[in-house]
């Protein structure tokens, strides 16, 4: 089929139409990040599309440090979100030496290398 | 490996080149520089090499290309790309192909000269397409995210990172071929240019160029060569991840499994160890391992590093020749380890030379603590 699209590019469509889909094992319901065609748990290969909850907690951090004059520090993170998987990501919103470790926080999705991309802000308390 | 193969292959010549800067030299270059002075040391010559063991950063077919430069046609290869920790995991494949019949002179080889090439990381890896958009510096923001963790969880402090690159270069001033020999403190550590917090540039390893070489043949014929023969014990592989977001516990390595099997495969404890030599790309490295191979238990690896207890004259000798930190570190170390413990083993260290060792532990790591092998080297006296 001409218009077939694997598993990477079902969840680069969906993050292109503003969407965070997580893929789901329909045989022993755990998600898994990143998409493939097999779950990596019960290597069960089907495998149904969830739209993110989109909450999660840092679940470690790093400063990468740079010049100023090329842009400056950013953030580098690993998020647990709420469904169990983890994804690198980094939080906007606050200096990225002020994000910690177990921080709250909520996914949207916004730019990273001129591409769509899921990134998390500090959850509103 | 299993307890059957313990014993069975030995090394019986080492050999490096390039250490430091090797200007106006290829990495193929310092590949071969490293492999005649391995056969040099052994009392043999290209020619007698069957079994060929090398992968490059350059390149995808790195042994063919390493082949087809030195001259010769093996009739068996190994090119397994686990990162750094390769060269410790052919220890474990050269046995096996020894043992088998299947190569008699089983050559072990790396170069590179990116330190006078680009002055940082070369590498024909390509970055993780579910990592990459978030520009993570490859590969400290990883071990940077993984001594944050150990940091959250059991409350290891920066000081205690950085007496574990004060320990490496206390070693490395007594090492006459170390790359880094000035003095360093842990004041000067700390103080050094954040790179990835929380790791300044004096936590993380050399960017030098260099080579490394070990040449193996079976036991039964390892006492008819100049130096003693350094037996292979044990050695065994696990591996977890490629990509850092993919890791299960940022706190435990899979040298846990790795080290284990090799001690099993060996019939001995980390009790039983003299020299402990670790791929110490970072200084979190050094109290991960530390941990997952049984010296300490989790989580008290950085009061186990802590004021020199790792230096000369410490509870544990651990990177005798300074390490990645401090010795030297062309993209990756793994050949390195091994070459010193069984310098170590053989008396002929050129750095401090611990009394009488006849135990001895390599232990490399690849990727982004992806790949872990550990190896227990021993001399003549523990067959």
């Amino acid at each position: 089929m001409q218009d077939a699209i694997g598993p990477d590019q079902f969840f680069q469509r969906a993050l292109a139409e503003g969407e965070i889909l997580l893929p789901k094992c329909d045989d022993c319901g755990a998600y898994h990040f990143f998409p493939r065609v097999l779950c990596p748990h019960c290597h069960g290969s089907a495998i149904s599309w969830m739209k993110a909850r989109g909450k999660g907690r840092v679940h470690t951090t790093t400063v990468v440090r740079r010049k100023p004059e090329r842009g400056g520090d950013y953030n580098v993170c690993v998020v647990e979100l709420d469904e169990g998987v983890r994804m690198m990501s980094r939080v906007e919103g606050i200096a990225p030496g002020e994000v910690a470790i177990d921080m709250p926080v909520t996914a949207f999705v916004g730019e990273a290398e001129g591409a769509p991309a899921v990134l998390f802000k500090p959850s509103e308390r | 490996m299993t307890i059957e193969l313990r014993g069975k292959s030995a090394i019986v010549g080492t050999g490096h080149a390039g250490f430091g800067e090797a200007h106006g030299l290829t990495a193929y270059d310092v590949m071969a520089q490293s492999a005649l002075a391995a056969l040099g040391d052994a009392g043999l010559k290209l020619s007698d090499v069957d079994g060929l063991f090398c992968t490059m950063m350059e390149d995808s077919m790195p042994a063919l290309m390493a082949a087809e430069y030195l001259g010769i046609q093996p009739r068996f290869i190994d090119g397994t790309m686990s990162g750094g920790s390769s060269f410790v995991n052919y220890l474990t494949s050269a046995t096996m192909a020894l043992d088998a019949g299947l190569c008699d002179v089983a050559l072990i080889v790396y170069g590179s000269n990116q330190r006078t090439a680009s002055g940082r990381l070369v590498t024909a890896s390509r970055p993780p397409a579910y990592e990459a958009p978030y520009n993570p510096r490859y590969p400290i923001s990883a071990y940077a995210m993984a001594a944050a963790r150990h940091m959250h969880e059991y409350g290891t402090t920066r000081e205690q990172l950085a007496d574990v690159a004060v320990a490496a270069r206390a070693w490395a001033q007594r090492n006459p071929e170390a790359f880094e020999r000035g003095p360093l403190t842990r004041e000067d550590v700390l103080g050094a240019r954040m790179v990835g917090d929380p790791l300044t540039v004096r936590d993380c390893c050399l960017v030098t160029d260099g080579g490394g070489a070990i040449v193996m043949v079976r036991a039964d014929r390892a006492r008819d060569f100049p130096k003693a023969p350094v037996y292979v014990l044990g050695s065994a592989a696990e591996s977890s991840h490629r990509q850092i977001s993919q890791m299960k516990d940022f706190t435990v390595t899979a040298a846990r499994d790795s080290g284990a099997r090799a001690f099993a495969a060996a019939g001995v404890t980390p009790a039983d160890i003299q020299a402990v030599e670790l791929y110490d790309a970072f200084t979190i490295n050094t109290i991960l391992f530390l941990e997952d191979l049984g010296f300490c238990a989790k989580g008290e690896g950085g009061a186990f590093v802590e004021g020199g207890r790792i230096a000369p004259g410490g509870v544990l000798p651990v990177n005798t020749n300074g390490g990645g930190l401090s010795c030297v570190h062309p993209g990756m170390y793994g050949i390195f380890t091994v070459i010193e413990a069984a310098r170590q083993i053989r008396g002929d260290a050129p750095g401090i030379q611990l009394k009488d060792v006849d135990l001895a532990l390599a232990h490399g790591n690849g990727g982004v603590l992806s790949s872990q092998v550990t190896a227990i080297l021993g001399s003549q006296n523990t067959l």
